[in-house]
């Protein structure tokens, strides 16, 4: 009797290979094992709608329940697997149990990354992943009078303007000259300095911060190195992602920041796919990339899954990603990693304008706040390989969309 | 429990149960319809959960904001007048019986 498809890591990236397979017509068992307590659900609501509304659970699952039995996955929840034993063809859960497998799919996602200084881990300081995160920082938030938050990436900028719509005072504390500042060019990361502090957020740039302070009954402040006190009730900690790779080292697959996969979501040892946040590919221009985005866990799971089902598809979709901030919704498309000049499409104080990134004259990824047919534009003409001549790029009167012909 | 049918492009009908609070993209998902894929999961990000509205029912639903009409110009297959994001239409008792079409492609 065949073993069938073992999934490690039950979210975003483990769900869509899971309901892939079944798509494209395999036929074995499919188990698909997470270590939380809910099934596959959304993260990014966490950090944005879910703060402040229904607080019910259901919204946030990507299917109702009666999916994995319409389909047959047999999904387990609440079980932490520690051991891979591949020559076994099995893996063994913390508390003993173990479950058999053909096929090994990992995709556990990533941590979030703790504050590695003093004080770090009095109550109060949090960072949010989860939903027990969410739901503790929904608390605390409603309680709070002063909310610091250490990180200016997309996660602390989202919780900040949470903080500051429900009233709260709150401070971005940012270690870099300018937010967001591995992800965006200049105009953009000065468009949100200035986009945050019109809602009420105070952004703190070159933040150097000694420690947390605060005892048993929760933190108190923040204590800067020039010694000045940031008074907090809760320090919301928002500096980047961990990926989860215990697993595959545990078995000598290769890692490098993640999981080393290939184009087609297979890792050094070719019978184990991975996807989502744990995965490192290489993108479109070679480079090791580690892509933490909703798109890519769906795009390369179905990848992962045609890989067992030992179909030829490779992984070359142009990612994509979101980021809400307070009533700006900014989409992305591409990497701009490795840009050397960009064209600014309107006027960012009017919060509706997109930021083209070039290397030389190729176009490699577009910012857009509150321009949607910019984005969707633009995915399209990264897909097809377009040209966009900068003057054309510049030109509020030129859809991007005509571009496609 | 409202029951809306959708209809995919090669004319097969699902009818489906829908409830308090659910949007026209959730209740299509949770019901295993196919067509609609909605990858952001209803934050009127992605573009994948477009469908058209019957043509003697586009003011069933509240008019669309200037965002959604955006997003629209950027659907995979034809932009009717009768397009919507299915993410930003909440199911009312009032939508009994309707018909909601789902488009070929949201790629
Ligand atoms: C607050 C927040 C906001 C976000 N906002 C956005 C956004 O706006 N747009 C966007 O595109 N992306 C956003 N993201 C990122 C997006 O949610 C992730 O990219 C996506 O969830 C990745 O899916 P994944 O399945 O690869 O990993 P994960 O979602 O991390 O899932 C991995 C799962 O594996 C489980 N697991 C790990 N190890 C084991 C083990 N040994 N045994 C059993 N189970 C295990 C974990 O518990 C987890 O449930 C956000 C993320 C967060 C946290
Ligand atoms: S689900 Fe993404 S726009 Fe509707």
């Amino acid at each position: 009797m065949s073993n069938g498809t073992v999934i490690v890591g039950a979210c975003q990236a483990g769900f869509q290979i899971a309901a892939s397979l079944r798509e494209k017509g395999y036929g074995e068992r499919i188990l698909l094992i997470g270590e939380e307590s809910y099934a596959p659900y959304q993260r990014p609501p966490l950090s944005k709608a879910y703060m402040t509304g229904d607080p019910s659970i259901e919204k946030l699952l990507l299917r109702a329940p009666g999916f994995y039995e319409m389909n047959k996955i047999e999904f387990v929840s609440g079980e932490r697997i520690t051991e891979v034993d591949l020559r076994g063809g099995r893996v063994v859960s913390a508390g003993g149990t173990a479950f058999s497998f053909d096929h090994l799919a990992l995709a556990t996602g990533c941590a979030a990354r703790k504050l590695p200084l003093p004080g770090g881990d009095l109550p109060g300081v949090m960072t949010l992943r989860d939903i027990p995160d969410a739901l503790e920082m929904r608390e605390r938030l409603h309680a709070a009078e002063n909310v610091v938050v250490i990180g200016g990436g997309f996660i602390g900028l989202e919780s900040a303007a949470v903080a500051a719509k429900l009233g709260k005072k709150a401070v971005v504390l940012e270690a870099m000259d300018r937010l967001l500042a591995r992800v965006v060019a200049p105009p953009m990361s000065d468009f949100y300095a200035a986009a945050h502090a019109r809602r009420g957020v105070t952004v703190v740039l070159n933040a150097r911060i000694e420690r947390i302070e605060g005892d048993a009954n929760g933190v108190r402040g923040v204590r800067m190195q020039d010694g000045s006190l940031l008074p907090a009730d809760l320090v919301v900690v928002g500096i980047g992602g961990v990926a989860r790779t215990e697993l595959a080292q545990q078995v000598g697959i290769e890692c490098s920041n993640g999981i080393l996969v290939d184009d087609r979501a297979r890792t050094s040892i070719a019978e184990v796919v991975a996807a989502g946040d744990v995965a490192t590919h290489r993108d479109l221009y070679g480079r090791a990339t580690r892509l933490e985005s909703v798109q890519n866990a769906i795009d390369q799971a179905k990848t992962a899954a045609a890989s067992i089902l030992g179909l030829e598809e490779h992984y070359t979709a142009v990612p994509w990603f979101w980021s809400d901030q307070a009533d700006l919704k900014l989409q992305i498309t591409g990497l701009s990693t490795g840009y050397d000049n960009f064209v600014v499409r309107g006027v960012p104080d009017s919060e509706s304008f997109s930021l083209l990134y070039y290397a030389g004259d190729r176009l490699i990824a577009v910012d857009s706040v509150g321009k949607p047919a910019d984005h969707l534009a633009a995915r399209r003409i990264l897909a097809a390989g377009v040209a966009v001549p900068k003057d054309v790029a510049a030109d509020l009167a030129v859809p991007l969309k005509s571009l496609l012909g | 429990m409202t029951e809306i049918v959708f209809r995919l492009a090669n004319g097969t009908e699902h009818r489906v149960q829908a409830q308090e609070g659910d949007t026209v993209m959730s209740a299509a998902l949770k019901n295993g319809v196919p067509g609609i894929i909605a990858e952001c999961g209803g934050s009127c990000s992605c573009a994948t959960c477009h469908c058209y509205l019957p043509g003697d029912k586009i003011n069933a639903f509240p008019a669309m904001e200037s965002f959604e009409e955006e997003m629209l110009e950027g659907v995979a297959s034809e932009r009717l007048p009768t397009s919507r994001l299915s993410c930003q239409l909440n199911i009312t008792p009032d939508h009994a019986g309707i018909v909601i079409d789902i488009p070929a492609t949201q790629l």
